[in-house]
């Protein structure tokens, strides 16, 4: 892992004194172990501040679209599939992005890291690849393997390699064949209605409507989101489950189509809520009804903005 | 002084309940939160810190404020309110709870919605033993064992919680609850004990230097002259942090209606917010992201200090700095804002 961070280091370092780009954007380390922040370098010297690791959770392609001129970028897997998107749906250009492409093995779930140290926390923690040894507050020390630690969604990651680049940050990483992919999705969809309510009342019990899931997605970009619209005012603003469950539907089903599976939603909520359980389920659709994955290639559009005449369905036409 | 045994907690928070509407740590998804107890449910006092602060049990996330129909209206009958006890309280954010009066209680406006609970809670706080790399409570003027904002201090001491009465409020809980006095044989002993983790987790919690000591710059200069952009890259400006924050008191008014009938409701905001500074005009004197977060930082420490001389609106807990998606930290934010004092 310390190879492929010295190499972005190398090349944002090159693309920042050559002027080929006005900044890179990737990762740096935060004040606490198991976190990092998202970083800009602007000037050769402080591409020394970038590490890629295990906590390198947020999807970078959330913030491109807010800079100017031409931009690096580390892009794991998901996050190229989300610049992907943002080609298509007008929100950046290819070529003002330079694409520092990281083979990604997936990264650790916060929660799985954090649980080593028994609820407190952690002052050290080495992404070695197939291992990850933390220490803790407490002095002892871990040797974890990464399999176990992995975030949900990058055990069904079906695009660990960046889908575009310009230039690869370490070799290629082998795709897996995934088993059972969306056992997840089915486990829910086989309860009664009254199950199914009840499975989503407890998932969403915590929720505290700070839209960080909204706000780290790279897709949610709506000038205004439909919850902050005041006129008219669509949904209700307490923690009445009926509005709090509203706003979780709604987002997901305006991702639909379009959502790569980031996991940055369930890495940002405050609240541990795995916010997954929707958009998962609308991931499963798209594959099963359309066959198509969310920004796999240039230029395909999502499958719920797409018109054909030749579409099966009369109302259609 | 007095001590509880563990095996006991269940069978006096019981006891306690009959007197008192509980609030304390409870587990949820990988964690705890802070919240009001169910009849018979004992708080957590094993847990280290909770994702909310306890500042719903003064102001909640959602409060209706009064029912309406027509030109009829009714509020709550906030004079019969149940005395409450918030147990497990860290001593920071019992602190907390009290910079939170400030904004609530002030000679032109009194918020009864807040100061009927506020007057009639009771905090029971428990010491932390072992503090975590985020906690910088020290450099906010309070810290793991700060005893100044709570009516009784318990401290772990293992098999056993002893207990330091500090107010009547304490000394009233302790009878309610059937506290038993610490035999004094004991006393000594124990009191050093208590000594003894104090030093050890004063020690332990991180120090920042003096926090919050912003006065020798202009306001002016802070606004204008720190690169603010820069500082806030990576803020995706969600409320996370001004919602998990214990001092944080910024909320909404919102009338849900149906026909002539409705409610009237107090709701958490967040200045992180678009919406929270939009204008019915159009205008939002902060449309930029950066400049919200601008705003949340001038408020907690320069702002709120300036305006009541009661030091930064934080207390250390570190609950922002666990929980940001983006891994923004308020002590690297005040960093550079103390940076600008040697410049100017």
């Amino acid at each position: 892992m310390k190879e492929m961070e010295n190499r972005i280091r190398q090349m944002a370092k090159d693309l920042l004194a050559r002027e080929k780009v006005d900044q890179v954007v990737g990762f740096c380390q935060g004040s606490l172990a198991a976190v990092t922040r998202p970083f800009l370098a602007r000037h050769p010297e402080e591409a020394d501040q970038l590490v890629f690791n295990c906590n390198c959770r947020m999807n970078l392609a959330t913030f491109v679209p807010d800079l100017k001129g031409r931009t690096g970028i580390v892009a794991k897997g998901c996050d190229s599939r989300n610049l992907v998107i943002q080609m298509t749906e007008n929100r950046v250009k290819r070529e003002n992005l330079y694409i520092i492409g990281v083979p990604c093995a997936g990264m650790a779930d916060k929660n799985k890291l954090l649980a080593t140290a028994g609820g407190r926390d952690l002052i050290r923690v080495i992404d070695r690849g197939e291992q990850i040894e933390v220490e803790t507050t407490q002095g002892t020390t871990h040797t974890l393997s990464r399999q176990d630690l992995l975030q949900d969604n990058c055990v069904t990651c079906i695009r660990h390699n960046p889908v575009i680049y310009d230039a690869l940050a370490g070799p290629e990483v082998p795709e897996p064949d995934l088993q059972d992919r969306f056992a997840d999705v089915a486990a829910v969809q086989k309860m009664d209605p009254g199950e199914k309510q009840a499975y989503f009342q407890h998932l969403l019990k915590d929720c505290i409507r700070c839209y960080a899931c909204r706000d780290a997605c790279p897709l949610c970009y709506c000038p205004t989101c439909f919850v902050d619209e005041s006129s008219p005012q669509w949904v209700g603003k307490s923690l009445n489950p009926v509005d709090v469950t509203t706003y979780h539907l709604v987002r997901a089903f305006h991702d639909a189509g379009r959502c790569t599976d980031c996991g940055a939603c369930e890495a940002a909520c405050p609240m541990n809520i795995r916010v997954r359980s929707f958009t998962r389920k609308t991931i499963m659709d798209c594959v099963n009804h359309f066959g198509e994955e969310a920004g796999m290639n240039p230029g395909q559009r999502p499958v719920l903005d797409r018109f054909q005449i030749n579409d099966p369905n009369d109302f259609f036409r | 002084m007095i001590i509880i045994n563990k095996t006991d907690l269940a069978e006096v928070m019981t006891r306690a309940q009959e007197t008192y509407l509980l609030s304390g740590p409870v587990e949820t998804f990988h964690g705890h939160t802070f919240r009001h107890l169910e009849p018979g449910q004992a708080p957590d006092l094993s847990c280290h810190h909770t994702l909310l602060s306890p500042k719903a049990v003064v102001f909640p996330p959602s409060d209706p404020l009064l029912t309406f129909s027509g030109d009829d209206w009714a509020g709550p009958d906030l004079a019969d309110l149940p005395p409450q006890a918030a147990v497990g309280i860290r001593p920071y954010d019992a602190k907390a709870l009290h910079l939170l009066k400030y904004n609530f209680d002030t000679p032109e406006y009194k918020d009864p919605y807040f100061l009927s609970r506020f007057e009639n809670l009771t905090l029971v706080g428990l010491a932390e033993n072992h503090p975590d790399p985020a906690n910088f409570s020290v450099s906010c003027g309070t810290g793991p064992f700060d005893e100044t904002c709570l009516d009784m201090l318990l401290v772990d001491l293992g098999d056993a919680l002893a207990g330091k009465i500090l107010t009547d409020k304490g000394e009233a809980f302790a009878r309610a609850a059937g506290l038993d006095p610490i035999p004094a044989e004991k006393k000594a002993a124990v009191a050093s004990t208590i000594a003894e983790l104090k030093t050890r987790a004063e020690n332990a919690v991180t120090r920042t230097g003096s926090f919050g000591s912003l006065d020798g710059i202009s306001t002016l200069d802070l606004y204008e002259q720190i690169d603010w952009e820069a500082l806030a890259f990576g803020c995706i400006n969600c409320n996370t942090c001004t919602f998990v924050c214990p001092t944080c008191w910024c909320f909404d008014i919102q009338d849900e209606a149906r026909g002539q009938k409705g409610v009237r409701l107090k709701l958490w905001d967040s200045c992180m917010s678009a919406l929270y500074s939009a204008h019915a005009s159009g205008h939002n004197p902060r449309r930029q992201g950066w400049q919200r977060f601008r705003n949340r930082f001038m408020h907690k420490l320069k702002y709120f200090g300036d305006k009541y001389g009661a030091g930064p609106m934080c207390v250390g807990c570190g609950r922002c700095i666990r929980t940001c998606p983006a891994g923004i930290d308020i002590r690297t934010i005040h960093q550079a804002l103390s940076r600008l004092e040697a410049v100017t």
